[in-house]
């Protein structure tokens, strides 16, 4: 694949002649192009603002006037939050499966993800795509044969089955995103460890996965957005005990109305996990979101 | 790579196996199980043979909320590739503004998806969202609640907001994968910007448009959670999708017998059409 690109991209463009031709780094001309980025940039914010703005305003304040900032800021929405345990409790269940998922998947993922990349074996084409079938199975389609499933073992409710439900897809994501790392380290290295006496699981452990390790971490990533982010079945399979803080957010309409400040202070604070985790991937993120297959 | 043949590989796949088996296959026997049979309660069940198929397949409903999925996956594919290409040629390639970039655009993908609709819904609210003040304030006649039009707009704009950084991040990891020499070569050529972006950034970015292009494709087809909160399918049925419609078989009128049939000619659709592209893009792939 890559030969091929290459050799049509030269082909087009002959390659440098060496070392005499002198070419300047960074283009002269008028460089315009951080517009387009920055107006991109400026959509993606407006809307996570506004929820912001709204987050410290009061409920008065938000449906009586129309104001850019809140005019007299207020803590009460957070407060509300942090104190109530019907809210914290959903950020804490949502943590606790989406972490258990994201374990759950890479640790399965690896040897799979090894197998594909380095052995031919029966059936492995198939395999590899009937996983991938899965990735495109309708969550709506499952949330109900998945209720009477984990009822059947007694798991409703409980953080193992959403952590469990959320494996549908990130499992075969994680093979795929895994497989394509893993194909970028050259067979030698496996053959050359084997020849100095390594064996398989300390093979895999010492050297293999440090290799492949911002190949891990995009494969957690994917794996706790996916899990982090959606509802449907996480919703389904839980009632109290392990409710996620995105179901907890269907509550807010009371007796009094909508309570649009408490609404978007805890939509805000559904954005910090994400924000966090992609502050810490940021590195990883340019190379990794190509799968490794560039 | 050269790979040898070893069937004991099947060993490292089997966890992956039996976790997938559990959480797919089972499930789907069920649904199976339910699209083939009838009840009048009381967990009585009998033989129902084809029926439910042939009902979801000759029914108007089910017609209707295809047509509109598919017409929502090409108009936000239509968009978010060529949008994500151009975000993507122009995002700084290094310097302070590439993390500050990256960090803001991954931003909308990690957002719970009813929270993506709560945003949108509040957002777009004519008497305390920004967007639907602002609109109203320059004199325009808008309200998703009540026109289809507005709703549509509302929805794709969503989702362009939600999902074109996928496509951007995926994007920009071909193009920073390019050797600086491509370019050097290019500039020798005197080659054109467009020169430029066909012969050399496009095929580089291939690989990472199809798995964009794929996921994309399957997730709009999927798409229940953002619609649901913000337009609950409505007005009428006008931005009732598949995974609506289904939802509210199957849970809302407990028509599981329906419900089961639909949920199976879903599949294979999502199947086939992926399967397709898949193939397609592939194999033009390897011609190149």
């Amino acid at each position: 694949m890559t030969a091929g690109v290459e050799t049509q991209a030269s082909a087009k463009v002959s390659a440098p002649s060496a070392s005499r031709v002198r070419v300047e780094a960074a283009a002269p001309r008028p460089n315009m192009g951080w517009i387009v980025p920055t107006l991109y940039i400026l959509f993606l914010m407006l809307p996570i603002y506004w929820l912001v703005n709204m987050s410290f305003k009061t409920n008065t304040e938000i449906t009586g006037t129309f104001s850019l900032w809140p005019q007299n800021p207020t803590l009460r929405n957070y407060i509300v939050i942090f104190t109530d345990p019907a809210w914290y409790s959903g950020y804490i269940n949502s943590i606790i499966y989406v972490v258990m998922n994201t374990v759950i998947s890479v640790a399965v993922a690896l040897p799979a993800a090894y197998a594909f990349s380095r052995y031919r074996f029966l059936g492995d084409k198939h395999l590899f795509f009937w996983l991938l079938t899965n990735r495109m199975a309708p969550p709506a389609v499952f949330a109900l044969p998945f209720f009477q499933l984990y009822s059947a073992f007694g798991l409703i409710d409980t953080h193992i089955a959403v952590a469990l439900a959320h494996c549908l897809f990130n499992v075969p994501l994680a093979v795929w995103i895994l497989e394509g790392f893993m194909s970028g380290v050259p067979k030698e290295i496996d053959e050359t460890a084997y020849i100095d006496g390594y064996s398989f699981p300390r093979f895999f452990a010492r050297i293999f996965v440090p290799l492949i390790a911002s190949g891990i971490g995009v494969a957690a990533f994917f794996c706790f957005m996916f899990s982090w982010v959606e509802l449907l079945i996480a919703r389904t399979l839980t009632t109290t005990a392990a409710k996620p803080i995105a179901a907890t957010m269907t509550r807010t309409v009371s007796a009094s109305g909508m309570d649009w400040g408490v609404l978007a202070a805890a939509g805000v604070l559904t954005i910090i996990p994400g924000a966090l985790v992609i502050y810490f991937v940021r590195n990883y993120i340019a190379k990794g979101f190509a799968l490794g297959r560039v | 790579m050269e790979k040898t043949w070893n069937n004991k590989a099947w060993f490292m796949v089997l966890p992956v196996l039996l976790l997938v088996a559990f959480s797919a296959v089972i499930p789907l026997m069920t649904v199976v199980n339910y699209s083939v049979q009838d009840t009048f309660g009381n967990n009585q069940f009998f033989w129902a043979g084809t029926d439910w198929f042939v009902d979801i397949l000759h029914s108007d409903r089910f017609w209707a909320a295809l047509g509109r999925n598919l017409l929502f996956s090409v108009i936000i594919l239509a968009i978010e590739i060529p949008l994500g290409i151009l975000i993507a040629l122009n995002m700084p390639k290094k310097g302070i503004g590439v993390p500050v970039c990256l960090v803001l655009m991954a931003l909308p993908l990690l957002i719970p998806w009813n929270v993506v609709g709560t945003i949108w819904q509040v957002f777009g609210r004519v008497d305390i969202g920004l967007l639907g003040f602002a609109l109203s304030a320059l004199g325009l006649d808008y309200n998703y609640v009540n026109d289809v039009f507005d709703a549509w707009v509302t929805l794709i704009v969503m989702d362009v907001w939600h999902w074109t950084s996928l496509v951007v991040l995926l994007c920009y990891a071909g193009l920073v994968s390019i050797p600086e020499a491509y370019y050097q070569a290019a500039k020798i050529d005197g080659a054109s910007r467009w020169a430029v972006f066909r012969y050399i950034q496009l095929p580089k970015m291939k690989r990472v448009l199809l798995i964009a292009f794929l996921l994309r494709f399957m997730d709009s087809f999927m798409i229940y959670t953002e619609p649901f909160v913000v337009t609950g399918g409505g007005p009428g049925n006008s931005t009732t999708f598949l995974s609506i419609d289904l939802v509210k078989m199957a849970i809302g009128q407990f028509d599981l017998g329906p419900a089961a049939a639909m949920s199976i000619i879903y599949f294979l659709i999502i199947l086939l059409l992926s399967w397709i592209f898949y193939t397609v893009m592939t194999s033009s792939d390897e011609q190149a």
